[in-house]
């Protein structure tokens, strides 16, 4: 079954220069392994098409059920020099929600409600 | 030595709510206001400041601030500690001083001041002795911009500010600081950690990160749940309660709108985090997947478990330089065939500035209501989309071509497609570029210096 991440997770992002960092959060103990089986760097790399030109990085915060993003090249040059409305890349993290990824069926329950 | 201190955030950021760290002296119980003023290129703003007026190059709001806050903190001993000196830390604490002395404290308080991250007058002697300073992100070496640099510090840690209170300050006033630092240093001062108590000082270091960025640790910005964050209207900024272990509370005062929740503490703890094993700051390197989180009651969330690692051999050094202009524009169109009428209008724009010859080193079309944020995962837009905003930057090194730039957007009201508004403020205005250079500089090349001074 697929399920949009925004009913499984909660975000917040910034950035560091032209890098976008992505911080994503499980809404439940249950859910994190599945994100980090399905939400890989090449899966956000793929995401981001047109939007981030350089490289994914993934890292894991198994004790917050938390995997953070590194989004390079994503920021039109960052801080000041970005023209983007969006140059401090506070956003990104609601795009990222937009993603949907297959759940195990027995999820259904519990989501959407 | 005290069991437990409270350490309120009373700014997130320069230009923060104004009445917020008032409220925070006001609100309930506190040891210590810390204030950070500083974004990355500050700096350079304030250096500008003090080429034309040599008294300025500091956070101006800071002395007003002082103003309304300090006879409290002398009556209940409230310290503080604030990155508000930026380049020019003599010249606040002479403000502060001033202001003292105005409300009858003369002779009961002390200001200490952090100095020695400036390294601009030290740049070519640095160059010329093989420190390159290359840009942390680029790899470039500094030579590629030295003559449009603006300013150039580097970020001091907390051993500073600790020093300042040994010696007896009750205001500690620092230029280029680390915002976790302004933290970390009442911890380490108060309970005596040592210079090499890696998991403290990483504990002391995640509580700078929680309260760093203000109310975003208390419902500011929460994506969990956003509906049912009580009274934003009246947030209160969080505070940390601290222990000598290097446990910690994440609290607010009570009465206060907003909350401390655990998915809030996660959000900020993910907040502008790069690898998160390595969090390297002047004190140490601190590991946020060792962070353990808990209820202790209402809004109280209990942080634990911190484990931390031999601060590295650099400091980082914020580099400002001048890097050309820039200039946005933006018109808004509507319903029928917003998105369509928008996409034509920078259609033409682009073919007029084409036929002007102008040369820019970058140009972007947004359409804000449709993709601003999410380009293209937010898909096309709907036929009956009411208004477009067309928002259209250019960047380049000639501030001519910027300025020709200007003139082509009010024109296509008249001369472009049709039902078209929103040109209220006049022609865009041009802005100078001040870009941002990250860099290492060895600890040894840099010798902070401490004074205390009696008001």
């Amino acid at each position: 079954m697929k399920v949009q991440l925004v009913k499984l997770a909660h975000a917040r992002s910034g950035d560091k220069g032209d890098t976008a960092n992505i911080g994503l959060i499980a809404l439940s103990e249950e859910i994190y392994p599945i994100l980090v089986r399905e939400v890989t760097a090449e899966r956000v790399k793929q995401h981001f098409k047109g939007i981030c030109h350089g490289e994914v990085e993934r890292f894991e915060l198994p004790n917050l059920g938390a995997l953070n993003f590194l989004l390079h090249e994503s920021l039109g040059g960052g801080g000041t020099l970005s023209l983007m409305t969006d140059a401090q890349g506070k956003t990104f993290s609601t795009a990222l929600l937009r993603m949907e990824i297959e759940v195990p069926d027995e999820f259904n329950n519990g989501l959407d409600g | 030595m005290k069991q437990k201190i409270r350490i309120a955030a009373g700014q997130g950021f320069w230009g923060d709510l104004p009445d917020a760290p008032v409220r925070q002296v006001e609100g309930g119980p506190i040891d210590y206001l810390m204030l950070d003023y500083l974004a990355e290129v500050t700096m350079s703003i304030m250096q500008k400041q003090k080429a034309r007026d040599p008294n300025a190059g500091y956070a101006r709001d800071f002395v007003p601030l002082m103003r309304r806050i300090l006879p409290a903190c002398v009556e209940r001993g409230i310290k503080v500690t604030a990155n508000a000196g930026g380049v020019n830390v003599r010249g606040c604490a002479d403000a502060v001083i001033d202001v003292a002395r105005e409300l009858g404290l003369s002779g009961r308080l002390r200001i200490g001041i952090v100095m020695g991250d400036d390294i601009m007058p030290r740049l070519d002697d640095l160059l010329s002795r093989g420190v390159e300073l290359r840009n942390m992100d680029s790899g470039e070496p500094l030579s590629t911009v030295r003559d449009r640099i603006q300013s150039a510090n580097a970020y001091l840690g907390a051993w500073p500010i600790v020093e300042a209170l040994r010696t007896g300050a009750q205001i500690v006033i620092t230029g280029r600081a680390t915002d976790t630092g302004l933290t970390l240093a009442p911890m380490i001062h108060e309970f005596n950690w040592s210079e090499s108590d890696w998991n403290r000082l990483a504990a002391g270091t995640i509580a700078g990160h929680i309260i760093e960025c203000g109310a975003q640790a208390s419902g500011g910005n929460c994506q969990f749940e956003w509906r049912s964050i009580p009274n934003l209207a009246d947030v209160g900024f969080p505070l940390v309660e601290a222990s000598p272990d290097g446990t910690f509370v994440v609290t607010k005062h009570e009465r206060t709108g907003g909350w401390v929740v655990i998915p809030g503490i996660k959000e900020q703890l993910v907040y502008e985090m790069g690898d998160p094993r390595e969090y390297i700051t002047p004190d140490c390197v601190a590991d946020f997947t060792t962070v353990r989180l808990e209820y202790e009651g209402r809004d109280r969330v209990r942080v634990f478990g911190i484990e931390g690692r031999t601060a590295t051999e650099f400091l980082k050094v914020s580099i400002s330089y001048s890097a050309g202009f820039k200039a946005v524009g933006t018109l808004v169109y509507a319903w029928p065939d917003a998105y369509d009428k928008a996409l034509a209008a920078d259609r033409i724009l682009r073919a007029r500035l084409d036929r002007l010859g102008l040369k820019f080193d970058q140009i972007l079309t947004e359409f804000v209501g449709a993709n601003a944020t999410h380009g293209p995962l937010a898909g096309p837009p709907r036929s009956d989309i009411p208004e477009v905003q067309l928002r259209f930057g250019v960047r380049g090194e000639d501030r001519s071509a910027i300025e020709r730039f200007t003139k082509e957007i009010a024109p296509l009201i008249l001369t472009g497609p049709p039902a078209v508004t929103g040109f209220a403020g006049g022609r865009p205005k041009v802005e100078e570029i001040v870009a941002y250079w990250p860099a290492l500089i060895p600890k040894e090349e840099i010798t902070p210096s401490v004074e205390v001074l009696d008001a």
